[in-house]
């Protein structure tokens, strides 16, 4: 504790949370997506599509027993760092300390370096996955919550929002979210998990979906209106038939995950953002 | 049953192979995406010569994990395909025969394997752990400043796909969805 009640945290500290974050989240795959794809396994009829499920799961299996990525693309790197109102931080720049993290365990880890340092004209690979996208909130009290979610280019180029009118309603929010995952079709890697976010602005709804896939699969909306839509959404869009890889069968998306927030009397923004069936995201408490 | 094909692939082998068919492949797989395809496509338009012979051979769209020490490869699993369609038919007339990916191909990528006589295969996107096991050497073709999206030469065995677009216009992902589509 430092004086007037604040902790100081060292971002050195953050930088080697990140550091093992990176590389964990990797190659774990989070348990409740593993449950999911057991369950999915059992309830599939497409033998084409239980032979990819079971491939599935093995890779899962390989890669948390060999420490190896799941996926070639360990994606761009997210992270989410919640701070207590009473951190205070010491010991350098926190977003330098957070990129050195990245950097670190993209190299040591040997993870794909996936970014381009611009995006239209130069498109020159940085060679180290820096920089990471990073969301720093303020909440109260005096810990730090790291949470680093890789973000493969395969899913996230998949994405979609739509700024409909409050007269759309649920019937407007279902056609839009089922409409973004038939056109994904393969491409995602289904089975996908479904982050959707309503609500909020332009720019927040699309931070609203993808904070919704830090939910583990299997988790409801507390709010018992959006978890039924969530539950009405996934028999919906498991109805669309593309199946594991898209090659046909029932399991199309293992989850549906909504957050929402409050809107313009003139609007309600929709987005939805994909997750591949590997899904990864970790969390260090500081 | 999968059926056990090796590369380079005859026209013979490609006309045998149906949508739907798993095969497991053993050889040479070239990978390529998006940037190095750009490359390619720009050296065919200046009528230089490519840094690969592409005659009969398969480019696996793919950007590798690095290996971690004892490895061949790090993980190694396929990107999605249709980044690469408007580059994939010019290299089909070169001589270009299979394609290995994941994700649908457009009418044009789909009119140009009928014509020139070439197949789309799908493996499993995500599982990239599990195909780095069917990879026994990885050595450097070129663009090496792309990092995980140069060109490099695979030596495979026994890596499994499916064949989604045959020569005969057929695809399986269209199939597939048709069959268990609830209406």
């Amino acid at each position: 504790m430092g004086c007037n009640g604040l902790r100081e945290v060292n971002v050195a500290d953050v930088r080697a949370a990140i550091e093992k974050l990176c590389v964990s989240a990797n190659c774990n795959v989070p348990r409740e997506t593993i449950a999911a794809l057991e369950r999915a396994l059992e309830n599939e009829e497409s033998p084409v599509g239980r032979e990819i499920l079971k491939q599935i799961l093995e890779n899962h299996r390989i890669a948390r027993d060999e420490g190896v990525p799941a996926c070639q693309d360990t994606g761009v790197a997210m992270v989410f760092v919640e701070v207590g109102q009473d951190v205070h931080f010491v010991g350098g720049d926190l977003y330098a300390a957070i990129n050195d993290g990245v950097r670190q365990g993209y190299t040591e880890g040997y993870l794909r370096k996936s970014i381009v340092n611009d995006p239209l004209f130069r498109r020159v690979n940085t060679g180290d996955n820096t920089p990471a996208v990073v969301y720093v909130d303020i909440v109260p009290g005096t810990q730090v919550k790291i949470t680093v979610a890789p973000k493969g280019g395969g899913a996230e180029n998949m994405s979609g929002v739509a700024m409909l009118t409050p007269a759309a309603g649920v019937e407007g929010v279902k056609r839009f979210v089922v409409e973004r995952v038939e056109k994904a079709g393969s491409n995602p890697c289904p089975p996908v998990v479904v982050g959707v976010g309503i609500g909020g602005t332009f720019d927040r709804v699309a931070l609203l979906a993808k904070r919704a896939l830090l939910r583990p699969v299997g988790s409801h909306n507390p709010d018992p209106m959006y978890a039924k839509l969530e539950e009405e959404l996934l028999t919906e869009i498991n109805k669309l038939g593309i199946g594991p890889q898209g090659l046909g069968g029932r399991t199309t998306a293992l989850a549906v995950n909504i957050e929402y927030a409050p809107c313009h009397i003139a609007s309600m923004p929709v987005a939805v953002n994909l997750n591949c069936h590997v899904g990864p995201h970790e969390t260090i408490v500081l | 049953m999968a059926i056990e094909i090796f590369t380079p692939l005859t026209d013979e082998v490609v006309a045998r192979l149906k949508a739907g068919d798993n095969v497991r492949i053993s050889g040479v797989l070239y990978t390529a995406r998006d940037a190095a395809h750009k490359r390619l496509v720009a050296l065919i338009a200046e009528g230089k010569q490519l840094p690969l012979d592409i005659q009969g051979q398969i480019i696996y769209y793919v950007g590798p994990a690095p290996a971690r020490p004892g490895q061949a490869i790090g993980s190694a699993g396929p990107t999605t395909s249709y980044r690469m369609d408007s580059y994939a038919p010019i290299l089909m007339e070169h001589g270009l025969k299979g394609m290995i990916g994941k994700g649908s191909r457009s009418r044009d990528v789909r009119d140009a394997m009928m014509r020139f006589k070439a197949v789309y295969f799908a493996a499993i996107g995500g599982a990239g752990a599990l195909l780095a096991k069917c990879v026994k050497a990885s050595e450097l073709v070129a663009y090496e400043d792309l990092g995980p999206e140069a060109i490099r030469k695979l030596t495979v065995e026994g890596f499994p796909a499916v064949v989604v677009n045959d020569i005969y216009g057929n695809d399986l992902y269209e199939e597939g969805v048709r069959k268990y589509r609830v209406s």
